[in-house]
């Protein structure tokens, strides 16, 4: 079990100096096991700060993660051990790539938890089924390998840990359309054959609401919307308020809206948005 | 961690230090380190002393900011001053031992000119913005452009290198936080194996960089950089009476430390 619980967490960067700064402040949050949750919000609102917390990467100033029941900060082993039980991809994972084969880099992280050498063998080839990377590109190095390749070859590092949680921060930055759906469709896949938490931080609201059971929506270091797509996105307006995009669906229904027609509130698929306009018709016809 | 690295560290303020040109500051920080050098008696290094602390004072350099750049040379320095007071002749503080009255001073005299050294070079790192320090010494080297000498590439390249210090201290973060979400530990272990645990950090560090270098080359070149033949700059620097006043000073000093050497003191 790795359900993950979160109790008024607060992070201070520089504390003690001028420039103290209060990144993250009275974070609550119950994450449980199986879980797809998005974590969404605009730059420097403390999202980042916050999953490196998940993974006692950083150390809060105050409050407390436990994942699985035990508190992750406890002594430095559990800081170590958290590590694999919570996977971690960063942003632009491929600029992490070091090793002289894609297979070496993607056993680096079973061979940090001293594994026996099948165990990791049949996880690195585990992890790049997972993600997509052919057998063939295993031998090869890092470096001749394009920019969408080189960021699955980065996440099935991670997943060759096989973590109960894995987070992604924007995992789709900076790839073309196709590029971005079938990391998305690995990351589903992994969740399903795994039962994996999966947190995405993304800004790719279409992404968010095509995926995500849960949203998560974080403003100047605190939490201030939380729970279903239809019942973030029903709040739009607010949204966009503090500086945030909404799905290409939403924008529509609002538009709409303000042109006096009557649209249901939560749209956020264009299947949703067919749906309320075919009603709409509908009723202007009879 | 690896934030409080100070090289090379600039502190924006309004004092007449800052406003000091920077190439009177490089001729003034050549003067102070050759008087440092003339001091050989305890007034010599009260001079020196009391020069550099009035200068710390005009700039509103704290002490606490000297301390803190002086912490990564405390090696060099305690072993300077375990040198000096072992192995001076001299007359021993007790009968029979080794440690001499002679070499307590020496040690405290050489102590006094490393640190008063490091701080004079800070006091100009610290007022002048990296720019406005390698303009400064483009000029000043000026003249060796005559003997062929690449003067102008050489000062780009270190204003460079000084611009992506930040950059690569914080890619360098970046990377050790990714590779040890993958488990790396740079803590513990051997030194052989906290060597060996930096090659991930120290890989995907070069390949960007080298990254970079081609980005930044590329980007020069598309604003049709050709090297500096014919460049002109958006902020001349021009010598004011200030500058011609501090040099005099600088001087004085010079000559006041060169006189008290000859008088033995």
């Amino acid at each position: 079990m790795s359900e993950i619980i979160v109790e008024k967490l607060r992070h201070i960067y520089s504390a003690g100096t001028p420039f103290e700064v209060a990144a993250i402040e009275d974070i609550d949050l119950v994450i449980p096991q199986g879980q797809l949750a998005a974590v969404i919000g605009h730059t420097g609102s403390g999202k980042s700060t916050f999953i490196q917390h998940l993974n006692a990467l950083l150390s809060p100033s105050s409050g407390k993660v436990s994942c699985g029941g035990k508190d992750i900060n406890e002594s430095k082993l559990s800081r170590k051990e958290v590590k694999s039980q919570v996977g971690l991809v960063f942003q632009y994972p491929e600029y992490q790539l070091f090793e002289e084969t894609v297979y070496k880099d993607i056993a680096f992280g079973p061979r940090n938890m001293k594994l026996p050498e099948e165990e990791i063998d049949q996880r690195v080839r585990e992890a790049a089924g997972f993600t997509g990377v052919d057998e063939e590109l295993l031998d090869k190095s890092p470096l001749e390998l394009s920019g969408g390749q080189k960021r699955r070859v980065a996440i099935a590092g991670v997943i060759a840990m096989r973590p109960g949680v894995l987070i992604l921060d924007e995992p789709t930055a900076g790839l073309d359309p196709a590029g971005c759906r079938q990391i998305l469709e690995n990351i589903c896949a992994y969740r399903e054959k795994t039962g994996a938490t999966v947190i995405i931080v993304s800004h790719n609201m279409d992404d968010v609401a095509r995926i995500a059971e849960r949203i998560i929506v974080f403003s100047h270091g605190r939490i201030v919307m939380d729970g279903t797509a239809r019942e973030v996105f029903s709040r739009a307006e607010e949204l966009v308020n503090i500086g945030l995009d909404v799905p290409h669906a939403t924008e529509l229904a609002l538009a709409l809206k303000k042109q006096g027609l009557p649209m249901p509130d939560g749209i956020y698929t264009h299947e949703q948005l067919l749906q309320a306009v075919l009603e709409l018709k509908g009723v202007a016809a009879c | 961690m690896l934030k409080d690295i100070t090289l090379g560290q600039f502190f924006p303020g309004d004092t007449i230090a800052h406003r000091l040109d920077p190439r009177t500051k490089l001729l003034l920080v050549t003067l102070y380190i050759v008087a440092l050098f003339q001091a050989k008696g305890w007034l010599g290094y009260g001079i020196i002393t009391v020069v550099t602390l009035s200068c710390m004072r005009i700039s509103h350099i704290s002490l606490k900011n000297i301390f803190k750049g002086l912490k990564p040379m405390i090696f060099i320095i305690s072993l300077t001053a375990l040198l000096n007071i072992f192995y001076t002749q001299g007359t021993p503080i007790v009968p029979g031992w080794i440690i001499t009255w002679e070499g307590i001073a020496r040690a405290i005299q050489m102590v006094l000119r490393i640190a008063l050294l490091i701080t004079g070079t800070f006091l100009l790192t610290y007022t002048t913005s990296p720019i406005a320090l390698t303009d400064g010494l483009e000029i000043l080297l000026g003249p060796l452009k005559k003997l062929k000498l690449p003067i102008h590439e050489m000062t780009i390249m270190m204003s460079m290198a000084l611009r992506f210090i930040p950059t690569l201290i914080e890619e360098t973060d970046k990377i050790m936080s990714a590779q040890k979400a993958r488990g790396a530990d740079f803590e513990t272990g051997s030194l052989v194996d906290r060597a060996k645990a930096l090659l991930p950090v120290l890989v995907p560090l070069f390949v960007s960089a080298f990254r970079r270098a081609d980005e930044l080359a590329i980007a020069m070149e598309s604003r049709c950089y050709h090297g500096g033949e014919g460049r002109t700059r958006m902020k001349q620097l021009i010598m004011a009476g200030r500058d011609y006043i501090a040099l005099m000073l600088g001087i004085l000093l010079l000559a006041l430390m060169i006189y008290l050497k000859k008088l033995g003191i």
